[in-house]
């Protein structure tokens, strides 16, 4: 059933011909899945140029092609100017893959044909493909393939990806289609005659000027008519006459319609994709499935809270107890790993072993025993669908500080570890939710500031400064981002999100994503680590840390009430949180208590917990949302760890 | 309450309070009127008489009242102009939050259908009152506030009114219909819903309504969605009868 495996083979032959697919379609219709089980581990992942949009591509080789497989951003429709409706519209009209295959959900068809009928406006080669047939089966939905290809009048193929059923015979219709052999059918939706025959004057126009505006005449007057700013724009430098035209036939079909245009487009376009749907499909009996009981439950007013809580529960103590115990296994294995003192080793010891050793085994032991368990969780639990009954429930409390339900995730994720949740807020809608949700994500503490929480306070004060820390650091991340809200510009964007059925995730899938996930972040965390610690180190040997450290004394001694020293391990804490106390285990020996008093311990323990997010994050940051929302993220954090700091420090000087 | 009403002023405030109190078509009894209104229960009561007269109220003794279909849509009408004099006092006129429930009470018995369409305009389609309750919708026949926009010109009496009082999908119990009749609210809002098969005369029904005003899960063209409270609020139907999705 793989396709990949007999065709490997003829990767060497130099006569492949070349064929580019594009897959569209709506979001969580199985398109990655297609194209995982198309690409195998063949994929190069990254993003849309100037653009934090994922774009997969992958190679396959079928029957003596050489295909390459772009899986585009799952979207509704080409109306709202989305970033992922965009990219993918350009993508579609002006790199023009010979082949788009547009994957729809069977058991939703009404709704994914509205996206069709806008591909065929588009007049790509297109292919569609009916995928989860066997969840539409147990819906009692039955879908007659040729009846919707004659409608549709273009080829129709039914998968089950999840099973690779069907994606033979996919590539088998592409690869035909591509070299002629079918010809598509007549390949147009005609609207009502209000709406049509202004389509065709308008069109007509547009031809006798022959007007070259890369994209069919057809398209651009519906796109005109329907006001879309960004085709108005392209069409206006050109000719100011089109456009005034299509304003005017606007108008008359609304006076006709008594709706706004891009209503009634809408509503004409729902209609055709209802009458379509109505003669392919046939609905045996409503049934009733396991799924949709579950899902009464999960959205319950007392089952879904308990359902809710339990799945961020299970997701937080899964990681924490999974990490913890591969974590501590890994630490022991490395446990040949001790610092040297520089003194006493030389410089160059130092750096290689201190530093990039150090920075590798850190790595090792810190980050993957943590983000493996966890990806892999999220994964199943976004596979499964009830990571859209945990949003819907959450979405009152995620208001507060201007996010919608989906956000509770990422910012869960953060106790974790916060690269790879503030990655995960790539499930947010918008910008604007992403940088709020990761904004308040730099605040959660992590594992890494657990260790420094727990090293210090819990240690050395007592266990309830400690868990008195983490409710500050609850009430820090309300009050910022409430004030985040504020600031950030833009409307927060309601929530209207689909509830997909419930599926059993399939167990290979779901590895499949955790690798990839955890490849890319890999490549982004270790080098920091190594080349980091390498660098403090560097600065430690030459002796700069010092000056530096006394250069900071009026607001490490003075305004937060610390030894001088911590200055240094602020600095080493700014690539490791961690560092802050292994360095301080370094310099004064393990009886902390000698030299550090109660209250240095907590405001110690609450700097170190905010002062900044650690060069990962940062680069993680960066990646996501540029270098200039990174640096005001890490200047918030900064600011607000030595403002708290100090107020603690005076505060706490009256206790003790 | 104040002195010197006139009578229907009178019977507008009575709906009013009728329509705040009653949530989800309840009766309401005449001793929280009173207590509301500060009027003594017998005037109540002698009051819910006569409005049950004119047909604006169901009432029988014990039980308290509930507000007819004409009932509601007067006041509808007024708690509509009263919300929307109270966003305008306070956000264009900047007047401080105690002062403006009393000077919008005041104003609001006087506010031409004409006024109500402009500063609704003029403050950009509000959905909610300075208190955050919701605006009811107005009630002249246009699917949505683009097209309210679009025929500015256009003279109240050839837009029309709307025969039907419109229920918000929020207000619609679980498993009950309706069909789309007009989305509140701008553009993009509009074109999202559209996308997703909220088109205007679409069949919509409630599945779930998540507790705490959270989101409402609707199925609507053999999909479920759910929508945010705020988004939800905007969403008007008319009731379609039948059980059921």
């Amino acid at each position: 059933m793989d396709i990949n495996t007999g065709q490997r083979k003829m990767e060497k032959n130099k006569n492949l011909k070349n064929l580019t697919i594009a897959l569209a379609g709506n979001a969580n219709v199985g398109k990655s899945v297609i194209f995982n089980e198309l690409t195998g581990s063949n994929q190069i992942v990254g993003n849309w140029p100037g653009k934090t949009i994922e774009r997969a591509e992958g190679k396959l080789y079928f029957n003596g092609y050489n295909i390459n497989i772009i899986d585009l951003p799952g979207i509704y429709s080409f109306s709202t100017f989305s970033m992922e409706e965009i990219v993918s519209r350009e993508y579609i009209a002006l790199e023009k893959p010979d082949i788009v295959v547009n994957v729809v959900d069977a058991a939703v068809l009404e709704r994914n044909l509205f996206f069709t009928m806008q591909l065929i406006e588009m007049e790509v080669p297109l292919i569609v493909c009916v995928n989860q047939i066997d969840i539409a089966m147990q819906k009692g939905i039955l879908i007659d393939t040729d009846k919707l290809q004659a409608a549709l009048g273009v080829p129709v193929v039914a998968t089950v990806a999840v099973r690779g059923e069907g994606l033979h015979e996919l590539m088998e219709t592409a690869v035909n289609y591509a070299e002629n052999k079918i010809k598509s059918g007549r390949n147009r939706i005609e609207y009502g005659h209000e709406v049509e025959n202004r389509l065709k004057i308008l069109s007509s126009l547009m031809a006798s000027k022959k007007l070259d505006l890369k994209y069919p005449y057809r398209w651009i007057s519906i796109k005109l008519l329907e006001n879309d700013p960004e085709i108005i724009k392209l069409v206006v430098n050109t000719s100011e006459e089109v456009v005034q035209k299509s304003r005017q036939l606007a108008r008359e079909i609304e006076e006709i319609h008594n709706e706004p245009i891009f209503s009634i487009i809408a509503s004409e376009r729902y209609a055709l994709a209802n009458m379509i749907t109505a003669g392919a499909q046939v609905q045996s009996e409503i049934k009733t499935t396991f799924s949709e009981r579950l899902d009464r439950l999960a959205t319950d007013k007392v089952w879904g809270y308990l359902i809710s809580a339990s799945v961020i529960g299970g997701l937080l103590l899964w990681t924490f107890v999974v990490g913890n115990f591969f974590s501590s296994l890994l630490t022991e294995a490395f446990g040949f790993f001790q610092p040297v003192d520089p003194q006493i080793s030389g410089p160059l010891v130092a750096i290689i072993w201190n530093g990039a050793i150090g920075g590798l085994v850190a790595g090792i032991t810190l980050i993957i025993p943590f983000v493996i368990p966890f990806y892999l969780m999220l994964s199943a639990i976004e596979n499964s669908g009830i990571l859209t009954r945990v949003a819907f429930m959450m979405d009152t409390a995620m208001h507060k500080i201007g996010l919608h339900g989906k956000a509770l995730i990422p910012l869960i994720l953060g106790y974790g570890c916060n690269v790879p949740a503030i990655d995960s807020t790539r499930i947010l809608e918008t910008r604007r939710e992403r940088l709020l949700a990761a904004f308040a994500i730099t605040f959660a503490p992590c594992a890494a500031r657990t260790i420094v929480i727990l090293g210090l306070v819990a240690v050395f004060v007592n266990v309830w400064w400690a868990l008195a820390l983490y409710v500050i650091d609850l009430l820090i991340i309300f009050a910022l981002g409430r004030i985040a809200l504020k600031i950030v510009p833009g409307e927060s964007t309601g929530l209207i999100m689909e509830m997909h059925t419930f599926k059993l995730p399939k167990l290979h899938i779901i590895a499949k994503q955790t690798w990839s996930r955890t490849k890319s972040l890999i490549y982004l965390v270790l080098p920091i680590y190594i080349f980091g610690t390498a660098f403090v180190q560097v600065l430690y040997v030459i002796g700069v840390l010092e000056p530096i450290s006394n250069a900071l004394a009026p607001l490490t001694v003075w305004w937060l009430g610390l030894p001088v020293v911590a200055g240094v391990l602020l600095i080493f804490g700014a690539v490791r949180k961690e560092f802050i106390l292994l360095m301080l285990v370094a310099f004064y020996g393990t009886n902390l208590a000698l030299f550090l008093t109660p209250v240095q311990f907590i405001v110690l323990a609450l700097v170190a917990m905010l002062y900044l997010p650690c060069a990962s994050t940062i680069a993680v940051l960066a990646r996501e949302f540029g270098w200039k929302s990174a640096g005001v993220i890490t200047a918030a954090n900064f600011t607000t760890a030595i403002i708290l700091g100090g107020i603690a420090f005076r505060l706490l000087s009256l206790v003790y | 309450m104040r002195d010197g009403l006139t009578l229907s002023e009178n019977i507008e405030e009575y709906l009013e309070i009728l329509y705040k109190l009653s949530t989800q078509g309840q009766r309401v009894s005449t001793s929280r009127i009173s207590e509301s209104l500060k009027i003594s229960p017998a005037s109540v009561t002698q009051m819910l008489k006569k409005l049950a007269e004119i047909g604006y109220v169901e009432y029988s003794p014990y039980k308290g009242a509930v507000l007819t279909d004409n009932g509601i849509k007067v006041a509808k009408k007024i708690t509509r102009k009263h919300r929307l004099l109270e966003r305008f006092l306070c956000d264009v006129l900047k007047i401080k939050k105690d002062k403006i429930h009393q000077q919008a009470c005041e104003m609001e018995h006087t506010l031409s259908d004409d006024a109500e369409r402009a500063l609704c305009h003029l403050l950009e389609l509000p959905s909610k009152c300075p208190g955050d309750n919701v605006i009811p919708e107005c009630d002249l026949k246009f699917t949505s506030c683009e097209e309210c926009l679009m025929q500015k010109e256009e003279d109240l009496e050839e837009v029309g009114k709307r025969n039907q009082n419109l229920v918000s999908i929020v207000d619609l119990k679980e498993h009950n219909k309706g069909k789309v009749s007009f989305i509140r609210g701008d553009y993009k809002v509009i074109r999202r819903l559209l996308d997703m098969g909220i088109t205007i005369g679409a069949i919509i029904s409630v599945l779930k309504v998540a507790p705490l005003c959270g989101p409402v899960e609707v199925a609507v063209r053999g999909s479920k969605l759910a929508l945010g409270h705020d988004i939800a609020s905007n969403v008007f139907v008319e009731a379609v009868d039948g059980e059921g999705c």
